[in-house]
């Protein structure tokens, strides 16, 4: 049913908080998912002409790297690396454009699924989703999407510690996290909150799940602490020493 | 949004084959418009066929043709199941409407009910495919109330066009209609013009810095696109128009889809008999081209959020 569910008081929000602070762009999660996913729940995540001039295939999960900040004023700006997976939104347009069932929004933890045998391909979804989270499958004419790993979050045959998303359980340096929004004591409700976590495109009105954490702000060095704006320039010293160096050699070579 | 032929094809043909079932349902069992069995025969094959090729168009746009049956479940929340389910309940009076008046000639009475329901139902389809793009949020050029109104005027401009061609091909052209469908016409250029004056060219809806919330910093530009080579999403939704391109469209547009077949279908109203009948169907291809570069031009034109992390958003 592509109704959406009612929406229960403390209900369980399974998502992910993406630390922008410490992401460093290396596209491990990226990797780990198609690595997971094209074996997993929506499999296969299709490649087309892999090794071809025009490369093409199915991803749930891509780095982005953005500059924010004034340009061309030195070290104003900074580079942020930007990884983007389905927000596994509060009111996914999404489900509720599938004309067939096929896209649902689970009660009992909110994630969104395709159910591959109802979808008819026919892509509304992708352009209902506002942050590009879906993509189609050429190869099998259906839509696929980030699982949120629910094979492997739920899956008994894991070690505890492995029950989380690929994304997550790879991160080099620990920059996704993974756990229950609905929760306010939750680890990632307390991250989102210490960290002012925000929400991607909240004037579209889809109350993502997921979970933006700020670059921190540079910490401001103390003017007595900066180098001096002329650095680089000789000072009386040294020109004085120079001037010395100079008579030296004129003398030594005559 | 990328213009996909077999879309840009539904909408038009649908749009003008429901604008002709409207017009049929509502003034043939009125007595408005001429109630042979041949013109009845015709005029219905043309209307119902405009609109099954379109859909049967539609459905090759679809990555399991075979599954399509399952669209018609979701009515209660998606306008693409509720248009779905619309145009196959347009059969049924068509059917009751079709037999009564080709194969017993007698469009009038009750089967003139099943005719009118026919109509209301032509323009009901009309209307939930319209929302279906106008229920989008995430394209400015569609999430509008401009749009709604926009379809079901290119779809009672053509269809009236259509009517009046068949009616003057069997010698029943009706003055009335006949300004009528160059008042329609008139309408839906001046609907259309208001709409590319407002979005035309406009950007997405949302900015890079909302999208990535990285707005708190200054300015945001893309410095690295996440895959070297187009993927679905550039494919499908970052279509962009070129804008001399897009002016050349427009102009087709206008002149093709709009003032063409609106000067013939006046100078038909004026000469009358054999001559209006060739001038109608001179102003049916031109229109069908006009519709087409239209139709492509709402398509291609059309700017989806996502382009905001693709840097694609102040570029165009």
């Amino acid at each position: 049913m592509t109704s959406l569910p009612e929406p229960m008081p403390g209900a369980k929000k399974l998502g992910l908080v993406i630390d922008l602070d410490t992401c460093v762009g290396c596209h491990a999660c990226a990797v780990a998912c198609k690595e997971w996913n094209t074996g997993g729940h929506m499999a296969p995540l299709t490649d087309l002409a892999a090794y071809g001039a025009d490369p093409d295939g199915v991803w749930f999960n891509r780095i982005h790297s953005f500059e924010a900040g004034e340009q061309g004023h030195g070290c104003t700006s900074r580079t942020v690396h930007f990884p983007k997976s389905c927000l596994h939104c509060e009111k996914p347009d999404c489900v509720t454009v599938c004309p067939t069932g096929a896209s649902y929004k689970r009660a009992e933890d909110g994630i969104v699924l395709v159910n591959e045998s109802l979808c008819i391909g026919c892509k509304l979804c992708s352009w209902a989703c506002p942050y590009g989270a879906r993509e189609f499958d050429e190869d099998v004419g259906v839509m696929k999407k980030c699982t949120l790993c629910i094979d492997r979050i739920y899956n008994p045959h894991l070690e505890a510690e492995e029950r989380v998303p690929a994304c997550v359980m790879v991160c080099p340096t620990s920059s996704r996290h993974f756990g229950d929004l609905g929760d306010p004591d939750s680890a990632v409700s307390t991250l989102v909150r210490d960290r002012r976590g925000y929400d991607l495109m909240p004037e579209m009105g889809y109350q993502p799940v997921n979970k933006y954490l700020p670059p921190r702000p540079r910490p401001v060095v103390p003017e007595d602490q900066r180098v001096a704006r002329n650095a680089g320039q000789p000072s009386r010293a040294e020109k004085g020493f120079a001037e010395l160096l100079r008579w030296v050699d004129k003398a030594l070579t005559r | 949004m990328h213009p996909a032929f077999s879309i840009i094809f539904f909408t038009t043909a649908s749009g003008a084959g429901y604008g002709l079932l409207f017009a049929l349902g509502l003034l043939v069992p009125l007595g408005l418009l001429p109630q042979g069995s041949g013109f009845g025969f015709v005029a219905l094959a043309v209307g119902l066929g405009l609109v099954t090729a379109g859909l049967l168009s539609s459905m090759l746009h679809l990555g399991h043709p075979e599954r399509a049956w399952r669209a018609l479940s979701q009515w209660r929340s998606s306008w693409l199941s509720r248009e779905g389910v619309m145009s196959l309940l347009t059969y049924a009076p068509a059917a009751v409407f079709g037999i009564a008046w080709v194969f017993f000639g007698e469009p009038g009475g009750v089967a003139g009910l099943f005719g009118w329901l026919m109509a209301a139902l032509a323009l009901v389809t009309v209307y939930c495919t319209a929302m279906i793009y106008a229920s989008l949020k995430t394209i400015r050029q569609w999430h509008n109330p401009y749009v709604p109104p926009n379809y079901l005027l290119l779809s009672l401009a053509s269809g009236l066009l259509l009517a009046n061609t068949l009616a003057a091909l069997f010698g029943g052209a009706r003055g009335w209609l006949l300004v009528l469908g160059a008042l329609a016409l008139a309408a839906a250029w001046v609907a259309k013009e208001a709409y590319w004056r407002a979005f035309g060219t406009a950007g997405p809806t949302a900015t890079p810095e909302s999208a990535t919330g990285l707005g708190r910093l200054g300015r945001v530009r893309l410095l690295e696109a996440p895959h070297s080579e187009e993927n679905y999403l550039l494919k499908e939704m970052g279509f962009r128009a070129g804008r001399e391109h897009a002016e050349r469209l427009r102009m087709i547009a206008r002149g093709a889809g709009f003032a063409a077949p609106l000067a013939l279908t006046l100078l038909a109203w004026l000469t009358g008999g054999v001559v209006a009948a060739v001038l109608l169907v001179v102003a049916v291809l031109a229109a069908a081209a006009g519709l087409i570069a239209e139709r492509w031009l709402f398509f291609a034109e059309a700017k989806h959020t996502v382009i905001n992390y693709y840097g694609g958003a102040r570029a165009a």
